[in-house]
């Protein structure tokens, strides 16, 4: 596995008015990472993803993603990386092919390109007899696992997922997870947010935040071990208790 | 280029799928065209007069039969007091009272004039104005016959002097007030078709999060707002077209001009609509917002835009008003061209006003949508 810096990010802030959204945030994430940014809600998660995809402008900072500069070079790291969203990001009113040729387009993608792969994704996932049915009219399950291929279907050096189990069921959390595994395997980094503490137990380093700052980052066995307890809950719990190691 | 023949692609597919729209895109033209077009019209036909004659003599019953041989005036009734006359205004029952005094014919004849007088109903004041100066047309004519008939060598003495003057009405002789009332309704089709359909297009995307989806992508503002606009620039043609047919089938519209021009011009200024359209939506943040800013523009500009009346007939400030008012240019347009036959150099400068709010529109479009917040 490749261990160069793929996400450098130093004294990062955001400020929305007054109130302080990120609070000088600096981290690395390395090339083929799985790399969780934890927090309760309102923790300021969302905010760091946005401004990391080019969709936020920082307050402050330096940024740097897939070599690419998080002010002046938002064009170029959009042409490197994915993204999905908390809220949906399919359109419900196309098929599930059409979706995946629509996103695959205005990625440049050839069409030969766009044909042959998607045929291998829908056979991967299963979805070969659903090609042709409305995103409306399958289940949200797979409408996120969906979601998600189709924002690594460009093949971009990082995949940011923002919250992508939200409301979704614990069998396809898993299937989900393995879809991530499966990714960082092929070489993408994956950056995930959740609230979920046991997802945070597959990743192999975890950023957990507080109120725009950040209070703990290590791998999850080094965080355990550090706080000699058993699972990534009460880790949490500990860190939201301030209580440092 | 490729990027924006995929945001066609599924700009198309989502709009055939929308059970919604198909219909409605035929049926409002049809309404449009059938309802207002007969309803909105300002034609002079049956003018309610009512007669108050207390003279009773030859010559105002050959005033009278004037009048009644007129195509314009029905005579509904008659009265005999100034209070009956009042009552009879009030009441709307009639437009027009026509009062001939007592000693009409005397004073006609001994002192060689005689006075009437002629009260309307102003209520609507257009048709008030209008039918008056009908009134003064049948006076005049009656007055002509009147000196032949007592004073003929004075009559032809006269002849050659007065001047004469003759109206006719050109581009319109029969005072259809449908022909002239068809272009407007098209152009308020596609402006309905292009402002509200590519505006709230936009801001759905933003309502659902599937922009947010898009902005994280490499499409540029340019390539997005041109795939946006591209569809609804068709279906905004197919709207005109069929909306002509339906004047031509429904009002025998005559098109005097090149129907060229017409697609045009009205391209133009689709281009510009639906600019103006995505720019809206980019300020807006949910559909129910972007329809209250539209509707207040669409009302304004469709009323300053002499749907029903000339703009000339406004004051001037509302005149200067209509500068920037681009429905106002393509009304006079299509008026000019399906009316008078204009060529390109008489809409010339329609034209390229047109086109230069087009690129106005388009330019504040790209710059107000943002792809990073």
């Amino acid at each position: 596995m490749e261990r160069d810096v793929i996400i450098e990010v130093k004294d990062l802030v955001k400020k929305f008015d007054h109130f302080v959204a990120n609070d000088h945030l600096s981290f690395k994430v390395y090339g083929g990472e799985i790399f969780g940014f934890l927090g309760a809600n309102g923790a300021g998660k969302t905010t760091a993803i946005r401004i990391l995809c080019g969709l936020s402008k920082p307050t402050s900072g330096f940024i740097r993603v897939a070599g690419y500069d998080a002010y002046s070079q938002t064009e170029q790291i959009k042409k490197s990386i994915g993204y999905m969203s908390q809220k949906f990001s399919l359109y419900e009113d196309l098929t599930v092919y059409e979706n995946i040729r629509f996103y695959g387009g205005i990625y440049g993608l050839r069409t030969e390109y766009i044909r042959s792969k998607s045929e291998e994704l829908l056979h991967r996932l299963g979805m070969t007899e659903i090609r042709n049915k409305l995103i409306k009219d399958i289940p949200t399950g797979w409408r996120q696992k969906l979601a998600f291929s189709i924002a690594v279907f460009h093949n971009p050096r990082i995949v940011f997922l923002d919250e992508p189990t939200g409301g979704v069921d614990p069998v396809t959390r898993r299937q989900f997870w393995k879809l991530i595994y499966e990714t960082a395997h092929s070489g993408i980094t994956v950056f995930v947010t959740t609230h979920y503490m046991d997802e945070a137990e597959y990743c192999d380093k975890v950023c957990i935040m507080s109120e725009g700052k950040i209070v703990a980052m290590d791998s999850p066995d080094k965080l355990k071990e550090g706080f000699g307890v058993t699972n990534m809950d009460e880790v949490f719990f500990k860190v939201a208790r301030n209580v440092t190691y | 280029m490729r990027t924006i023949l995929f945001i066609i692609q599924k700009e198309f597919i989502q709009l055939r799928r929308n059970r919604v729209m198909i219909p409605i895109l035929f049926f409002i033209p049809l309404v449009q065209l059938i309802i207002l077009v007969n309803a909105a019209t300002l034609e002079m036909k049956n003018i309610n007069l009512v007669v108050m004659d207390l003279d009773n003599s030859e010559a105002s019953r050959t005033l009278i039969s004037k009048f009644s041989s007129s195509p314009f005036f029905r005579i509904s009734g008659t009265c005999y007091t100034q209070e009956d006359a009042n009552r009879i205004l009030q009441t709307n029952e009639a437009d027009l009272i026509v009062d001939i005094p007592q000693h009409f014919e005397r004073d006609l004849v001994r002192q060689n004039k005689a006075g009437i007088q002629v009260l309307a109903n102003a209520i609507n004041g257009t048709v008030a104005a209008i039918s008056n100066s009908f009134v003064n047309l049948i006076i005049a004519g009656y007055n002509k016959d009147v000196i032949v008939k007592w004073h003929p060598a004075e009559a032809i003495a006269a002849e050659g002097k007065a001047l004469n003057i003759i109206s006719s009405f050109w581009f319109n002789p029969e005072l259809n007030y449908k022909i002239f009332m068809v272009p407007a309704i098209l152009a308020i089709l596609v402006t309905i078709i292009g402002m509200f359909l590519a505006g709230l297009n936009l801001v759905r995307e933003k309502e659902i999060g599937t922009i947010e989806q898009i902005n994280v992508t490499p499409v540029k503002k340019y390539q997005f707002i041109i795939g946006k606009l591209i569809p609804f620039w068709f279906v905004a043609m197919i709207e005109l077209t069929f909306g002509l047919l339906l004047g031509r089938l429904l009002f025998n519209m005559p098109v005097v001009g090149s129907l060229w021009l017409i697609y045009g011009v009205t391209m133009m200024y689709l281009l510009l609509v639906l600019a103006f359209g995505l720019f809206m939506s980019t300020a807006a943040e949910t559909q129910q917002q972007a329809m209250f800013i539209t509707f207040f523009f669409m009302i304004v500009f469709v009323m300053l835009s002499g749907v029903f009346t000339p703009v000339e007939s406004m004051p001037g400030w509302a005149q200067k008003l209509n500068i920037i008012n681009p429905i106002a240019y393509l009304m006079k347009a299509l008026r000019m061209i399906m009316l008078k036959g204009s060529v390109f150099a008489d809409v010339s400068k329609e034209f390229f006003i047109l086109l230069g709010y087009a690129v106005f529109a388009f330019g504040m479009a790209v710059w107000r949508y943002r792809k990073v917040s």
